[in-house]
């Protein structure tokens, strides 16, 4: 799947959903598969200070394309950026830093991504792009 | 709880009169829970706002037109309304602020001009960020020593670690009278007495308190009370300082333009009087005479019966709390307002609230400003529930059955 197919294949996914409990219990269940940073290695320069929790994010390069690890404290949290690993792990630093990142939206997450810093998402989110960019 | 016909009319009859709380919220009624955040307004104070633009809106204090001295006496009956409200000598003794914060800001910098190298200024452990930033500033500035009075574990002020704290050095107390994220009511009027007696001025944070008590100025004798507009059901962007108008008369202006004049000359200015010289520029006028059409509401409320009705939701919540597994209750001072911090074992904060906002309530979480406190307590944050006037005991069974919904989700 390429970048925007895993994407709709995400918004197909939530789109099962009756309510807003049952779309957060899933996204809980997400939070429990994320590729986690082992304790030792949670340095501060790895740490997105949110107002309320904290996130955590490590990037490399494997044969021209993107890896992330990340770790947060709180498990929606967590949920949320397991599903923006899945879309973003093996693309190309190109593809991250040029395409559009449009499932977050489509699946009411949106507010999760406001500048009041709730979760420090929108902060990885831009950090996730940055460090595609170092790498083109 | 009293739970009698007559009682839950007369708390349906105040809920009437605020139009947020009847909308939907994520397809469930809307329970709001942060009203240690910000106060729902009533019908009188939206209105007053929008009257004032369609049929009064004019600039204050200089035009000779018929709109401006109608705009300048509502302005000015406004502060007297909550200068009688608040038992002030003289309602030149109401300065208006943009809030709680700028009314700090406002002593820190002039006041605190008037400060000296090694001289101490006394805050408790519980400040919000609002009534501690501004003294460490001017620590870096002036050279003033800032010193923290200790807390108990019960949330509670060291009063005896207060009092060995207090001496000739001490400039100024500047305390909460409510903790925001505790729900502690601190005993402000030992507090006061024991300052004066060392010759020292004291500043009391009302933000929490203007809203859950009837406050008397005189009868406290604090130097300088400051609190928000938007706490006590009024707008936001307005707020009040009040000072003993012997001190604040003593004290520099703190920015200079318009209105805070009396005479200006390239060679020597001169300031107006108070309240004015504490003013500068044209003034958030209608947050100004909202503000006072919030403590004409806040009049016709039956204040002990209110203050009775948010011990009973306190008390009824905490109780309840108290049964489901793993709850804490951050803060269990003896004399508590209708605010209740909480963590359930290993649960972040966040996740709770989230469930909870998806359900339809608003409550806070995080640190609540209170970074040092959350740091005391060894905690990253809390949830807190806090209660006005309009909330009733239905909606805190509705919120206890969220809450446990939510728990049994993220366990």
């Amino acid at each position: 799947m390429n970048y925007s197919e895993k994407q709709n294949s995400i918004i197909e996914d939530f789109s099962m959903f009756e309510d807003w409990m049952e779309k957060y219990e899933f996204i809980i269940e997400l939070g429990k598969e994320v590729n986690l940073i082992p304790e030792q290695d949670k340095s501060d320069d790895l740490l997105i200070e949110g107002c309320q929790s904290r996130v955590w994010l490590k990037s490399e390069v494997n044969n021209g394309q993107m890896y992330y690890f990340a770790d947060s404290d709180a498990i929606i949290t967590k949920g949320i950026i397991s599903l923006l690993i899945k879309v973003m792990n093996g693309e190309t630093p190109s593809t991250i830093a040029k395409e559009n990142l449009f499932f977050i939206e489509k699946i009411g997450l949106q507010e999760h991504l406001s500048p009041t810093r709730a979760n420090g998402l929108l902060e990885m989110v831009k950090r996730m792009k940055m460090d595609a960019i170092k790498n083109i | 709880m009293k739970d009698t016909a007559e009682y839950k009319a007369s708390i349906e009859n105040i809920r009437a009169q605020f139009p947020i709380l009847s909308q939907k919220v994520n397809g469930r009624d809307l329970v709001y829970f942060d009203n240690a955040a910000t106060s729902q307004k009533p019908y009188t104070v939206i209105e007053r706002i929008d009257n004032y633009y369609k049929n009064e809106n004019a600039n204050i204090h200089r035009g000779v037109h018929y709109l401006s001295q109608k705009a300048t006496e509502d302005y000015e009956s406004a502060r007297n309304i909550i200068g009688t409200y608040l038992n002030a000598a003289d309602a030149s003794e109401i300065i208006f602020t943009k809030g709680t914060t700028d009314g700090i800001n406002l002593i820190a910098s002039s006041y605190g001009s008037m400060l000296n190298e090694g001289d101490e200024i006394l805050i408790s452990a519980m400040e919000h960020h609002s009534n501690i930033v501004p003294w460490q500033l001017l620590e870096s500035q002036r050279g003033i020593k800032l010193r923290i009075i200790p807390i108990h574990e019960n949330g509670e002020i060291d009063m005896d670690a207060y009092n060995e704290m207090l001496n000739s050095k001490t400039k100024l107390v500047s305390v909460t009278h409510i903790s925001n994220t505790l729900g502690s009511i601190n005993p402000i009027g030992e507090i006061i007495d024991k300052a004066h007696a060392v010759g020292a001025k004291v500043l009391i944070d009302g933000a929490q308190s203007i809203q859950h008590d009837q406050i008397d100025l005189k009868a406290l004798n604090c130097d300088f009370f400051v609190f928000s507009g938007h706490k006590v059901f009024g707008p936001t962007g307005i707020g009040v300082l009040y000072g003993k108008s012997e001190i604040l008369n003593l004290m520099p202006p703190y920015q200079g333009g318009g209105d805070m004049i009396e005479k200006v000359s390239f060679e020597k200015t001169t300031f107006n009087v108070l309240p004015f010289k504490f003013e500068a520029g044209t003034p958030n006028i209608v947050g100004g005479i909202a503000l006072g059409e919030a403590f004409n509401f806040l009049k016709s409320l039956n204040f002990n019966e209110l203050h009775e009705h948010e011990m009973n939701l306190l008390k009824y919540a905490e109780e309840e709390l108290n049964k489901i597994d793993n709850i804490r209750i951050i803060g269990t001072a003896k004399n508590k307002t209708s605010v209740i911090s909480f963590n359930v074992g290993e649960l972040h904060p966040f996740d709770i609230g989230t469930l909870l906002d998806k359900q339809g309530f608003a409550v806070r979480t995080g640190h609540h400003c209170t970074q040092p406190l959350m740091d005391f307590y060894k905690i990253p944050g809390t949830i807190r529930v806090s209660f006005s006037v309009y909330n009733t005991k239905q909606e805190i069974d509705l919120f206890l059955i969220a809450l446990k919904k939510a728990i049994d989700i993220l366990s």
